[in-house]
Formats: structure tokens, C-alpha cells, sequence
């Protein structure tokens, strides 16, 4: 094929697979547990020793290696603060997670489903709430100041469909027709056509916020793995140049298939390469310096090797992670919420003593959303249907640790006609400020009608 | 008949109906061709051909039953896992393809995961259901799935009745499976007196398929408003409701679609198909959407990762031997019985870094570790064995001559021809060619 439908960072990793074309893969024992107190600079080293010890290539070659990864964690590293969001899938009921313990009304609509106003612990944002136990890890980090509560956060009219509503969340707008994610559109300005690693997501699949129209963006499970070998499977002598000409069948179809269908698949056979080897130092696993929750879940290793990514200088932007099980509680609700909501929230809390023990906290902004809330009166199943305002949060060292917008009460004008919350925030404004506030670009360019909002202040003065 | 046909026919397709047009037809409509497979159908021409899928001779299984890595019997109903093999064995195996694909079609629409309902016996009876009426109406279809067992479980329809309504069931009918989202179609108004129209029916899935029953003192006897009517319903007038809203057909058909073409109908289409649907019949739809010109002219689609697995195994005559299918169909976006929550699997976003991944180990673990004898030092025609392994799939021009200059370029490095053979076998399945039809 010809070249000029390269970029650079190919050029340089089809050079080095050139020199040693029929070797074998991985050595194993070779590299380092990435992210374990090593610099970026160590890091980036290893990873081009990786490079020469797979590919047996000439030095001259590895240190082109070396310069193409450490150009794209420098970068990472000049404008490195990292955006994570972690989805609560199926529209959480915020009143079971900081329940209204102070409100007699709460008591007679939730028959079966209320928390009694002795359990829980104390929230000193609003004196008629009182956080759910099972979100200890919340209440902790909120204790510090590193939480930011969004008690009624949603949209003027909301639509009660997951996917409707999800969608809205989604692309940033309430438009059923726009295709390419809110995080996306950022990407697409700020990102670069060879970095896979600035979009990740953590997931089975791609999240749909992370969607581009440009650049490439990741999806993998975690950081550990990704590798092309599989227990059980032959491997083939040839394997790392069958990678290499199946990335380069791809980059051809990707730069000259007229077929949309051809051209897309090229693309992900393209990237799927070039993360493997952004990725390889990781195929050995990872050191964490802080116990996670003991899970069969995969939700706790998720973020640890999230954050060995961080510490390592992997050139990250924006992160999606999908958070354990479903809040889509129609029925039998507290038993499911509960043990989901204590998984999440001590991840959480264990992933943001890993961030302060790695030093690399202050760069990090994670952000907690779900499509919906739920219905205030409980259904007949020990359950509740579809709602308006949710719950929302901002967890970092960098947050204010306020509430953002007010908790609506359950009487008055708290409650909508339909027996909903209304919200006090709109998702909209929250993503305005975190372009503007958070990564410091105008909000305009990648969010539709959004100069009406009020920006709350989301970071510390 | 129609005699005053006030809609046009549904446009027929008129071009060339050779071995690329019966393979993207067998890739769609099925799971991918047998070596020889697309050229026979070719020479039946488009209308045969299509009716071959539509009406097939017959529905039996043909070759041996699926076995684990021990040759033991699967055990699709308790062993984790083995329903997924189970039901990619008869897509495999299957003479009806087109009946497999429908119902593996109708278990997206109808989307139901084992994760809630936790009974892999319920969850098989569902997918006979879908298969029962594959092809048949769709009105019997919605009927038999509002009093499924694994929907009332997963939707929660045993847990709604008088006094204290359940939603979840009646709001997803409308949105997702007969009349559409943001289209005006409906209220929240209506999704709370559908519930309750929905209302009597109970059961549990640790009780078994004969604990579902409709109790007559769970229902909401009361006058119910849907769709600017009102009248005592119960859950049948639910389902005709539905079936007889006036934008029920533009959703069924518009959906069906997507199915099969990646692009939208044009408005013409669209009304034909529609008129095709007037008595709820799926086969007419699904034979007039097979022959469109859209379906042969417009561009690929991506294989899903389910599709992709039976059609390498087809192409190479492989049988489910082995239960790691099922973990392999997990990794690459797609494992049976499992979709990610009521919408279905997302057939727009098939093909992402981690979902490549897996299609590269299902390509590898079907390919398996076996070496060619006598293997020429001949580039072309290595790339033409490789290409008998798979039983001659169509490649672009732009995949065969890379592959072709690959072969080249390793054997003058001194690689042995075999090893470039294996090379060559890989590359052509993982390729963009083969991940899209």
C-alpha cells in the first residue's frame, strides 16, 4: 500500500514491525506493571522496550518508537485534566439515595420503600435529607468537600423513555436526531487522528456520549485487557504481522472505500492496532496502591486500571464508564438498589484514594448521571415507575462541594402534576460548565442553545 | 385482491442477480453461505430465490447435534452458556435460515434478558414463540408476547394489577415494539391506563412456565382511556389497540426494514410496504423488502457479531463442538438471551476496538491451528487456497490485492508457505469485507 494514507504514528509502527516481521508476540516476564510510581518519561521507555523486545528492531527505529508515544502523552500531559463519566443505567430513584427523612409526606408515599428517619447518615446540604447508607463512600468523599450533589437534575418537560431520555443525555440536547455524543464533538475539536486513548470508554460497548464524527476513540474493558491473545487460542508464528497487514487492509479501506460500511470497519481495524500498542505495557496487569471493593462485578478492576492509566500518562480526555447493574427498579427495588449503589459508591470512593495516592487527583473531574429519577409515589410491586428530576454528582478534588440547585420538596411546587420532581438544574448548563470551567473552551461550539443557561459554579475559587 | 390499488407496488430490484447478490441475500436473510451455496441460489434467480427463504421446503436441522469441549450434550435450559450455543447451533444447522433470522430479529424487537428473568427454560419457550411465528402474523405474535412468561417477568407484567398498576410492560409495547417514541403516537396518559388495561396476569419464573396464569381478580375492571377512547379494556383490546393505531404500520414496517437496509425507505417504499402490511402479515413485508432495490444497490451493513460467528462456521462446515462461543459472542457485543436492556442491541454500532477484538478470536478459534500440506511458493495461488479454506467468499478488489502483495512480500522474507497460507486465512476473514455484506 502506499503511505501517504498513513499518519505519522503508523509510519513509525509499521517501520518497527517491519524490522522484525516473524517473531514471536510477547516474551513473557518482559515489562513492567505500568503506572506503579514510574514517571512518564520511565514509562514511555518501557513501553518502546517493549516495542524492541517484541520486534527485535534497530535502535534507531525503536526511538522513533519512543518519540511517537511520548509526543502523544506530552500532549496528554500539557492539557492533562481528564473528564470521567460514570453512568447510572436505567434512571436511578434519587429519594433512596439521599432520602427525605425530614418530610412526613415521604413516609406516606413510600409505604413499603422509605428509610427510616433513625438509618443513614447526616447531608448538611439540606437538613430535610439524609443520605442512604449504602452511599457511605459518597457521604465520605462529601465530607471532604469532594462532591458536588445535583438533587433534581433533568429537563424542562422530560420525556420518560430510557432511550429518549438517555439519548438527550447523550448528545447534549434535547434532539432526537443528533448522532454524535456531546463529549464527542469536543473530541472531534480537541482530539488528534491518531490518539485512540483521548475517547475511552470502559465498557462492552461504546458509549454513545464518547461517539465522534473524526477522530478514533477507544472501547476496551480495561487497561490490562487488551491483548490479541486468548487462553486457548493457537497463535499463529506470524501473529504480530498478520496484525499489522490486517491494520493496514483496514487503513486502505478507511482512507479510499467509497461504501461507508467497508470504510467504518477499515477505520476500527486501524485503531483497534494502534491501541494494542499503546496498550501493550499492560498486558502483565497493573499495581494499585489502594484496596477496591472485592466484586465479582468488574466495575472496581474497571477503575483501578482506569487509574494505573491516568498515573502511567496515557494521553486520556474523556472516560465513559457504565456503573454495576440496573436502576430501572420497577419492582422489588431496594434490595437491587442497595447493593448496587454500595458497589458504585465504594468503587468510587476507592478509585479517589487512588487518584491522591498516585498524585495525580487534581486532574480528574468525575461526573455521575443517569437518564431520569423515578416516580415520587411508589408503585404496587415494592417498586417505582418512570420519573422526571434525578440525581446527579461531581466528585473530585477540584469541586466546590456544594449542591448545585435546590432539593425541590415533595409538596408544593416540588412535585409536578404527573407526581414527578421537578428538576432545579439542567444537564445542559452542567456540561456548558464543564467545557468552560473544567476544560476551559467556549461551550458553543459543541452544544446546541445552550446560551441561555445560568452556569453554575462547579470548581473550587 | 386489490383491483383499485390506490398505492404502488413495493419497486422490484432489476439488475444483475448473481453470486455477490445471492451472498449479501444469504448474509442478511441467514447466516452467510456454504461453499457453493450462493451460486445455486443465484441460478434461481431473485423471485425464487427470495421464496426459497420466505417459504422454505423445510425447517429441519442437518448435521450433528451441539456437543461441549467433553462431547457432552449441551444443556441449554441450566448449563450458563448453553443457550447461547443452543441457538447458535440451529443457525447454524438450521435448512431455514430465514425462519433462525426472524427470530433472532424478533428477540432484539422484543428485547428480554435472562438477567431478569433468571429462568433459562422461560427464556427458550420465548424464543420457540418467536420462532412459531417467524414469518406468520404479527398480531398473534404481539398476543402470544404479552402473555409470554419471560416478558411478564422481565417487564414486570405479573406484578401489574388493580389498585397497584405496573407501567413498564404497557409503556415498552408502545414505545418499543408497535408505534415509536417522539411521534405523537401516545401520552403518558395512555401508558397509565394501558397498565392498567394490562392488569390480571401472574406468576413467577422459580414457580415455572404453568404458574402464569390470568387471575380475573387482579384485573382493573374499571373504564380505561387510550388513545382518545374509552371502554372497559382489558389486555387483548391492549394488543388490538396497538395493532390498530393508525401509526402502528409506519413503525412496524420502518423497523423491519432497518433490519435488512442500512439506508431509510423512500416514501413511496415506505407507503407500499405498508399497504403489503394490512393484515398484519410479516411474510409480505419481509419478501418485499428482500427484493428492493435498496437491498442489492445501497451500501454494506455490519454482520452481527451472532451472524458472523454461524457464518464462519458454515464457511468452514465447523459444528458447535466447544462452548467457548458464547463467552466469544459476549466479548464481541452479542451474547444470546442476554441484550443489553429492552431496546434491543444496537445494530448501528456493531463494531468498536473491544467488539473487533473478539470477531478477531472468533476468526481465529474457527480458523483453528491446523497447517496445509503441499503448500505452493506461489503468492496467487496461496491466496486462492486460503480462499477454497473458506469456501470462496467474495473479497473487494482492494482486500485481494493487499493480501496478494502480503503473500508476496512474506515469501520473499523466506517464510514458508504454509505459514503464509494460515496468514492469508486470517486476513481474510477479519478483513473489512467480511465483517460487512
Amino acid at each position: 500500500m502506499s503511505c501517504d494514507d498513513c499518519t505519522r504514528s503508523n509510519l513509525l509502527r509499521r517501520a518497527v514491525a517491519e524490522a522484525g516481521r516473524g517473531l514471536p508476540e510477547i516474551e513473557a516476564g518482559m515489562p513492567i506493571p505500568a503506572g506503579t510510581g514510574l514517571s512518564r518519561r520511565e514509562f514511555v521507555s518501557r513501553t518502546a522496550g517493549l516495542a524492541l523486545a517484541v520486534y527485535g528492531g534497530a535502535p534507531l527505529v525503536a526511538q522513533a518508537f519512543d518519540e511517537g508515544i511520548a509526543n502523544a502523552a506530552e500532549a496528554a500531559a500539557a492539557s492533562g485534566r481528564i473528564l470521567v463519566s460514570v453512568f447510572l443505567a436505567g434512571g436511578i430513584d434519587s429519594l433512596s439515595v439521599l432520602f427525605p427523612a425530614g418530610e412526613s409526606n415521604y413516609y406516606s408515599l413510600r409505604p413499603t420503600l422509605a428509610l427510616g428517619q433513625g438509618t443513614g447518615i447526616a447531608y448538611t446540604g439540606d437538613s430535610r435529607l439524609r443520605w442512604n447508607s449504602a452511599a457511605s463512600g459518597l457521604a465520605t468523599l462529601y465530607g471532604e468537600g469532594k462532591v458536588s450533589v445535583l438533587p433534581a437534575i433533568g429537563y424542562a418537560n422530560s420525556d420518560q423513555s430510557h432511550f429518549t431520555s438517555r439519548h438527550y443525555w447523550e448528545v447534549g440536547a434535547t434532539d432526537p436526531t443528533l448522532r454524535s455524543g456531546w463529549l464527542g464533538r469536543f473530541l472531534d475539536y480537541a482530539g488528534t487522528p491518531d490518539n485512540p486513548l483521548q475517547g475511552l470508554c470502559l465498557d462492552t460497548a461504546l458509549q454513545p456520549s464518547l461517539a465522534t464524527t473524526k477522530v478514533p476513540v477507544a472501547t476496551i474493558q480495561a487497561a490490562d485487557q487488551y491483548t490479541f491473545s486468548y487462553a486457548g487460542l493457537p497463535t499463529h508464528p506470524l501473529e504480530s504481522s498478520i496484525f499489522q497487514e490486517a491494520a493496514n487492509i483496514g487503513a486502505a479501506h478507511a482512507k479510499a472505500a467509497t461504501d461507508p460500511g467497508l470504510g467504518g470497519a477499515g477505520k476500527i481495524a486501524l485503531t483497534s492496532h494502534e491501541l494494542a500498542y499503546s496498550l501493550s505495557p499492560f498486558g502483565y496487569g497493573f499495581k494499585t496502591p489502594v484496596a477496591y471493593p472485592a466484586s465479582s462485578d468488574s466495575f472496581p478492576h474497571r477503575l483501578a486500571s482506569l487509574a494505573a492509566m491516568i498515573a502511567a500518562g496515557l494521553p486520556l480526555k474523556a472516560v465513559s464508564i457504565t456503573a454495576p447493574g440496573s436502576y430501572d427498579t420497577h419492582a422489588t427495588q431496594a434490595s437491587s438498589l442497595t447493593k448496587n449503589l454500595q458497589l458504585t459508591s465504594d468503587s468510587l470512593l476507592s478509585f479517589q484514594r487512588d487518584l491522591e495516592s498516585r498524585g495525580v487527583a487534581d486532574r480528574v473531574l468525575v461526573h455521575v448521571w443517569s437518564e431520569f429519577g423515578r416516580r415520587v409515589q411508589e408503585n404496587g410491586s415494592q417498586g417505582t415507575d418512570h420519573g422526571s428530576a434525578g440525581l446527579g454528582f461531581l466528585i473530585g478534588t477540584q469541586v466546590n462541594g456544594k449542591q448545585l440547585g435546590a432539593y425541590p420538596g415533595l409538596t408544593g411546587g416540588g412535585v409536578n402534576s404527573s407526581g414527578n420532581l421537578n428538576p432545579t438544574a439542567d444537564f445542559r448548563a452542567i456540561y456548558a460548565s464543564i467545557f468552560e470551567q473544567w476544560f476551559g473552551v467556549d461551550s458553543n461550539q459543541f452544544l446546541p442553545n445552550v446560551g441561555a443557561f445560568e452556569r453554575p459554579v462547579l470548581l473550587k475559587s | 385482491m386489490h383491483y383499485d390499488r390506490s398505492v404502488a407496488a413495493v419497486p422490484v430490484y432489476s439488475g444483475a442477480f448473481g453470486k455477490v447478490q445471492a451472498e449479501r441475500l444469504l448474509w442478511r436473510a441467514g447466516f452467510g453461505a456454504r461453499e457453493g451455496e450462493a451460486e445455486a441460489l443465484a441460478k434461481l434467480g431473485l423471485k425464487a430465490a427470495v421464496a426459497s427463504l420466505v417459504q422454505p421446503a423445510s425447517t429441519d436441522l442437518v448435521g450433528p447435534a451441539p456437543v461441549d469441549e467433553k462431547g457432552r450434550a449441551i444443556a441449554p435450559a441450566d448449563a450458563y452458556g448453553h443457550d447461547h450455543l443452543w441457538f447458535l447451533d440451529r443457525m447454524i444447522r438450521s435448512k431455514a435460515p430465514l425462519v433462525e433470522r426472524m427470530t433472532l430479529i424478533w428477540h432484539d424487537w422484543f428485547a428480554t434478558s435472562n438477567a431478569g428473568v433468571a429462568s433459562q427454560q422461560l427464556m427458550l419457550n420465548q424464543n420457540q414463540l418467536f420462532r412459531q411465528n417467524a414469518l406468520g402474523s404479527f398480531a398473534d405474535l404481539l398476543t402470544g408476547v404479552t402473555q409470554d412468561p419471560a416478558m411478564l417477568v422481565w417487564l414486570n407484567g405479573n406484578q401489574n394489577a388493580k389498585g397497584r398498576p405496573n407501567e413498564n410492560y404497557g409503556r415498552e409495547m408502545m414505545e418499543l415494539f408497535t408505534l415509536g417514541a417522539d411521534r405523537g403516537a401516545y401520552t403518558e396518559t395512555d401508558v397509565r391506563e394501558q397498565a392498567r388495561a394490562l392488569t390480571g396476569w401472574t406468576g413467577s419464573a422459580a414457580k415455572g412456565a404453568t404458574s402464569f396464569v390470568y387471575n380475573a381478580a387482579l384485573y382493573d375492571t374499571g373504564t380505561k382511556t387510550i388513545f382518545g377512547k374509552s371502554g372497559a379494556y382489558a389486555w387483548q383490546d391492549a394488543v388490538q389497540l396497538c395493532l390498530s393505531h393508525s401509526l402502528h404500520p409506519s413503525f412496524f414496517v420502518t423497523k423491519l426494514w432497518s433490519y435488512f437496509v442500512p439506508t431509510a425507505p423512500d416514501a413511496a417504499t415506505l407507503a407500499a410496504l405498508q399497504d403489503l402490511y394490512g393484515s398484519r402479515q410479516i411474510a409480505p413485508v419481509v419478501s418485499a423488502i428482500l427484493q428492493h432495490p435498496d437491498f442489492y444497490n445501497g451500501p454494506r451493513m455490519t454482520k452481527p457479531p451472532v451472524v458472523f460467528n454461524a457464518g464462519l462456521m458454515r464457511m468452514r462446515g465447523l459444528y458447535v463442538t466447544t462452548s467457548q462461543w458464547w463467552s466469544l459472542g459476549k466479548s464481541a457485543g452479542q451474547q444470546l438471551f442476554y441484550p443489553p436492556d429492552v431496546s434491543g442491541w444496537d445494530d448501528t454500532k456493531w463494531l468498536d476496538t473491544g467488539t473487533f477484538r473478539a470477531r478477531w478470536f472468533i476468526a481465529t478459534l474457527t480458523q483453528g491451528g491446523g497447517a496445509p500440506t503441499d503448500s505452493p511458493a506461489d503468492p496467487a495461488k496461496l491466496v486462492k487456497r486460503a480462499l477454497q479454506f473458506w469456501g470462496y467468499p467474495t473479497l473487494t478488489d482492494r482486500t485481494t490485492s493487499l493480501v496478494l502483495a502480503f503473500a508476496k512480500a512474506q515469501l520473499k522474507r523466506g517464510n514458508a508457505p504454509a505459514l503464509v497460507e494460515t496468514a492469508l486465512r486470517r486476513l481474510i476473514v477479519t478483513s473489512p469485507d467480511l465483517q460487512t455484506v
